[in-house]
């Protein structure tokens, strides 16, 4: 659906995005994660044929950004990192002249409207004047703007950005009933949100591609070693002999007392082996009494820090 | 699909104008002021015919016939062209400054539909405001009407004037908002790029070959001949050339801030 090749942008003599290539399948939530100023804001403007780029080609939909212009800002819902909202108008209003500048047929815009206010949850405020509405519902008049007129791509700078924890959950949830039938790209830099809402996770720091590929993939693939947690009541000193000498475990460390001898173990393993089997079979035979058996991936926190932080 | 695309920014434009203030006080501003300088002309021309009566009849003459076309008409218009001077940057200040301090210059720019076309629309929202400012100093020619005797081509042509050079202001106007996010810097910019070109004229006394090319260009008098009551195809040519120009310009001042990002 959309195919980026080289990209490039240059303002003045800084590199906002540098050399980047991916691709994103129909249906697909990508994520675009970054620390602030990293190039994702561009990126998505170029996308939406707001700037141009300096040298690469982006298609959407098989049409350029460049030379079918048009033809690509048909098919794409942009929500920029502010809302592009007339103050003055009313949502309704608002809605309703979006539609015509989408380019929507006057006989199926109310139609389009009813459906888009209802979709986003604003049914009871569309007769409000937009400045005075609160910061969650501005955010998801936003959206509606980026919805109505059901285009095949969804751009969304940092949708969830100062919105309150429910408001945060409740466009989340919004934005995860939207795939399928829209693929959409989103950036954020709270990680979290892209581990719960994205399918595919793209990190870019100081305009370059540092890592395409699945939040789970790039767990497994950064990891040096796997980390477990056990929680076993048991004789300390024999459940960390014991536990030591099952091969493939590298570390045992007592990390926490419970009362009545109970302990939260922390065992880190060599990668690509699961032990946990064994751990529990190891627990049950010397009768040791098993409360909690966990792996513990490395955060995407970790990850991210690991990408982009230089040594 | 081209006329609707501009139809649409032209109807939010112009609704945006009538819910704000600002086009309320910009017509009442410019009917003050109009008001007043067509009081102060149509007292003294009063003055003037009363004085030229009473001075034929005291030498026992036919009463003069005083032109109000003349006297009235030809300097109302002049009037109304540098009041508009001074309030079309205020119509145009927020065109594009405003879209783009509030962001959503990102949304009209992402949608299917073309610079031009919004240029188009704000333009002729601004045209539209301006329309209904002047509108109302019909009422002034009523009254000239009602109790005098004006020849009506001279106002047609007059008001044709007005509108062209109005629409001149509004291109000028429209290009300095594309170059800033701030109204006040669109206002005083707009001002200034329009006092200068009404001061170039002045340059035509001078009667050197420079002069009169600055003289040419000069906004304000090419309005003389309207005012007149003479339609010249080239000064309609010329207003009609500035407001593509200052459009074109505009168009560009858009797509260079693509580069500049």
């Amino acid at each position: 659906m959309i195919e980026v090749q080289n990209l490039t942008r240059v303002f003045g003599d800084k590199k906002a995005v540098d050399n980047i290539s991916f691709n994103v399948e129909k249906g697909e939530i990508l994520g675009f994660l970054g620390p602030n100023a990293a190039g994702k804001t561009t990126t998505m403007r170029i996308l939406t044929c707001y700037l141009p780029a300096t040298s690469g080609t982006a298609k959407v939909a098989g049409y350029d950004v460049f030379d079918d212009s048009i033809e690509v800002k048909k098919r794409i819902g942009y929500l920029p990192e502010n809302p592009p909202l007339y103050k003055e108008m009313v949502v309704e209003n608002y809605l309703h002249f979006v539609a015509k500048i989408k380019g929507i047929e006057p006989r199926e815009r109310k139609k389009k409207v009813r459906n888009v206010l209802e979709r986003c949850a604003i049914m009871n405020v569309k007769d409000r004047i937009i400045g005075k509405l609160s910061k969650g519902y501005r955010q998801r008049v936003g959206l509606a703007q980026a919805l109505i007129h059901n285009p095949d791509v969804l751009i969304l700078d940092e949708p969830t950005s100062s919105l309150d924890p429910k408001q945060i959950i409740e466009v989340r949830e919004l934005i995860k009933n939207l795939s399928g039938e829209h693929t959409i790209i989103l950036s954020t830099h709270i990680l979290p949100e892209v581990s719960m809402t994205c399918e595919r996770v793209i990190i870019i720091n100081e305009g370059k591609l540092v890592a395409v590929d699945t939040p789970e993939n790039l767990t497994k693939k950064l990891r040096s070693s796997d980390k477990l947690m056990l929680d076993i009541e048991g004789p300390f000193d024999e459940v960390k002999s014991k536990l030591k000498e099952i091969p493939g475990v590298t570390r045992v460390s007592l990390d926490k007392f419970f009362k009545e001898g109970r302990g939260k173990y922390h065992i880190e393993t060599k990668p690509d082996v699961d032990l946990r089997k064994t751990l529990a079979q190891t627990v049950i035979n010397n009768n040791w009494g098993l409360y909690e058996l966990r792996s513990e991936g490395m955060s995407l926190e970790e990850i991210f820090l690991k990408l982009t932080t230089k040594e | 699909m081209i006329v609707k695309n501009i139809v649409a920014i032209f109807d939010r434009e112009l609704r945006s104008y009538f819910v704000s203030p600002i086009a309320y006080v910009v017509i009442a501003l410019f009917l003050v002021i109009a008001g007043f300088f067509f009081y102060v002309m149509l007292n003294s021309f009063l003055n003037y015919s009363f004085r030229a009566t009473m001075q034929a009849q005291y030498y026992r003459m036919a009463p003069p016939k005083v032109n109000v076309n003349m006297l009235v008409i030809r300097g109302m218009i002049h009037n109304f062209g540098l009041i508009l001077l001074f309030i079309v940057p205020a119509i145009t200040m927020r065109l594009f400054a405003e879209e783009k301090k509030s962001g959503t210059s990102e949304l009209i720019l992402t949608s299917p539909i073309t610079t031009t076309q919004i240029i188009l629309g704000k333009f002729f929202a601004g045209m539209t405001l301006l329309l209904s400012m002047i509108a109302p100093t019909f009422l002034y020619i009523l009254i000239m009407i009602i109790w005098g005797n004006p020849e009506i081509l001279p106002i047609f042509s007059g008001y044709l004037g007005l509108i062209l050079i109005g629409g001149s202001f509004i291109a000028v106007g429209l290009f300095i908002s594309s170059l800033t996010e701030n109204q006040i810097i669109a206002y005083v910019g707009g001002l200034v790029v329009l006092l200068l070109f009404w001061v170039i004229g002045w340059a035509g006394g001078a009667g050197s070959k420079i002069g009169s090319v600055l003289s040419y260009l000069s906004l304000i008098n090419h309005l003389d001949d309207f005012a007149k009551g003479v339609i010249d195809i080239k000064h309609i040519v010329y207003y009609l050339s500035f407001i593509t120009f200052g459009l074109f310009l505009t168009y560009r001042s858009i797509e260079s801030m693509k580069w500049r990002g």
